[in-house]
């Protein structure tokens, strides 16, 4: 296989998998959480269920003083890489035309060498993240094998698309391939592992407030 | 022309200047990015070089190759360099034909066996020989016989290199490049549809000089295909400040901005285009506005399509993902409807634990 057949097996076959399991995946956990369903509360409402779930969608983006005091650095760090993610992710102007390709929306994105320093952030954040993770004894012993898979699936993409923006050791085919290679395998992992959190925190985080906003308690 | 005069006499002999063929040096050692000093080094070694043979074979091929190399300019350097080296056999340009010319190419041949430069443009039909033959001998034939006494082979153009347009899918007649019949000779890639003819000439004067040049994972001389379209490429700075053209008549097209949403395959394209341009250095398809097609890479033809960007995938992503939506539907369905009957049984079989139980336990 030259590089170049195998970047286009990554463009055409691999890509189609990936979406695939990616999103057959994400229509069966969520079904699975879904189907169990919940006991009817029978209380009296003594609030708005739905204000309160809306309500706290935005504020559990929003560390209280206490939390930030325990954990500053958790809380920064996470805030870079999420949001050094989402830039690189979503205003990287090729990967855009992806996103066009498959839903037909498009938005204006940033210069690459501004994309290639918020990169590059990113993967401090993450790597700062990682060591944080292994050296406290709380977290260590907190995390399990899929903790780590995770970190390695999200942090693999930033660092070949850096290779690949930079040409570095390989010919450009096959840097972009093993780019693309990289973003497949965190598709794939993505319904099946913590991930999946990008998508189910917004209903765990609204069912937490609607919970509160009936009982009339503030979250 | 006599074989036996140097082609340094041979220059001389045709009125061309030291001056000018000096000039040819130097650029050939600044494609090759070599340092001014080896300048005088290209001189001495060709200045010094008897006519080589050169037998050049066309196969399955639109004999773009040859006219690249052929109408560059007029009377150019290149060309009186070609006319040094002796090319025994071409059947385009030479004016044998019939038995008259395969006897040229059987003398030549033996007169230089284990000595002469074989040039191929054009893909080898390796279904059925019958696809396309010379004076009745098939093109697989010809090419192994050839290349059984060559010193070296310069596969040139995309169809000799990897197969190029007649390997396109569905490759009618099975084309295969001239690295995948001949194993046992060094084989110089040229690729592109056509190459640079200032390339071309360039590979042979490297070849000529130092011998076999340092070739890439391809095959293909590095000095020449070292650096990737878009790394040289004029309109990378748009590129990098995230202008580009969306259509080829927009406001960004207008203004010269980067076409990689058109379908540039310059990131991925290696080649010598944005450096040594064509047409005497005019321009080349990026600067004529036109994405590059990618042809000196290997299936350049089936890359995805010629406009589609390099990061977009192949096939219809949304469609897919519909009918992923669909399976995930009834998979879904399928096993919450069982988590739920568990969810169900759990609470049907649940023991109720009294105050009586845990007196007993105690």
């Amino acid at each position: 296989m030259t590089d170049t057949e195998f970047l286009l097996w990554v463009r055409g076959p691999a890509f189609s998998a990936a979406t695939f399991i990616m999103c057959a995946g994400l229509v069966i956990r969520f079904l699975e959480i879904f189907l169990l369903g919940r006991k009817a509360d029978l209380a009296e409402a003594r609030g708005s269920a739905a204000a309160g779930g809306f309500r706290t969608l935005f504020r559990r983006s929003i560390p209280d003083a206490g939390s930030f005091q325990r954990s500053g650095f958790t809380i920064v760090s996470g805030y870079i890489f999420h949001i050094g993610l989402f830039i690189v992710i979503f205003l990287f102007v090729p990967h855009i035309l992806v996103f066009e390709t498959v839903s037909g929306l498009s938005w204006p994105g940033l210069p690459s060498n501004i994309i290639d320093a918020t990169n590059v952030v990113t993967m401090i954040a993450l790597l700062a993240v990682l060591i944080h993770r292994v050296k406290d004894p709380v977290m260590r012993m907190l995390s399990e094998f899929n903790d780590y898979l995770v970190w390695f699936v999200t942090f693999l993409p930033l660092l070949t698309g850096y290779l690949a923006f930079h040409r570095v050791a390989l010919s450009a085919p096959m840097l972009i391939g093993l780019h693309i290679l990289s973003v497949e395998l965190l598709m794939v992992l993505f319904p099946f592992t913590k991930l999946s959190h990008a998508f189910t925190l917004w209903m765990a985080r609204w069912y937490n407030g609607a919970i509160a906003g009936y009982k009339g308690v503030q979250s | 022309m006599s074989k036996d005069k140097t082609l340094g006499e041979t220059l001389q002999e045709r009125g061309i200047s030291r001056r000018s063929f000096l000039k040819f040096c130097a650029t050939t050692a600044s494609m090759m990015a070599l340092p001014p000093a080896m300048i005088p080094v290209i001189a001495a070694t060709l200045e010094k070089l008897r006519r080589p043979s050169v037998i050049w074979l066309s196969f399955q091929e639109c004999t773009g190759c040859t006219e690249s190399l052929t109408r560059s300019h007029s009377a150019t350097i290149e060309d009186l360099i070609f006319d040094t080296i002796s090319l025994d056999y071409h059947h385009t340009l030479q004016a044998a034909s019939g038995s008259a010319a395969e006897q040229a190419r059987e003398e030549a041949m033996q007169e230089n066996y284990g000595n002469y430069i074989l040039v191929v443009d054009g893909s080898i039909p390796g279904e059925n020989n019958g696809y396309s033959t010379i004076a009745g001998i098939s093109n697989k034939d010809m090419l192994l016989e050839v290349a059984a006494g060559a010193a070296a082979i310069v596969a040139v153009g995309s169809c000799a290199t990897f197969g190029g347009i007649p390997h396109a899918d569905p490759n009618p007649t099975g084309a295969v490049s001239v690295s995948d019949l001949v194993k046992d000779k060094a084989i110089v890639n040229v690729p592109g549809c056509p190459p640079i003819p200032a390339v071309i000439t360039g590979v042979l004067v490297q070849f000529l000089t130092f011998g076999l040049p340092e070739l890439d994972q391809l095959g293909r001389p590095a000095a020449f295909y070292g650096n990737s379209i878009h790394d040289r490429c004029y309109r990378r700075p748009f590129y990098d400040k995230g202008l580009f053209a969306n259509s080829f008549d927009d406001e960004g097209a207008k203004k010269g901005w980067c076409l990689f949403k058109l379908g540039c395959k310059g990131p991925t394209t290696y080649n010598a285009c944005a450096t040594t341009k064509w047409n005497d250095g005019t321009s080349f398809p990026i600067e004529a506005g036109h994405p590059c097609l990618g042809c000196s890479e290997p299936d350049f033809w089936d890359a995805g399509g010629f406009y589609k960007a390099l990061s977009i995938p192949t096939e219809d992503i949304g469609k897919t993902a519909v009918y992923a939506g669909a399976a995930g539907l009834i998979a879904g369905a399928a096993i919450g409807a069982s988590l739920r009957a568990r969810k169900q049984s759990a609470v049907k079989n649940h023991e109720r634990v009294t105050i009586d139980d845990l007196d007993q336990e105690s």
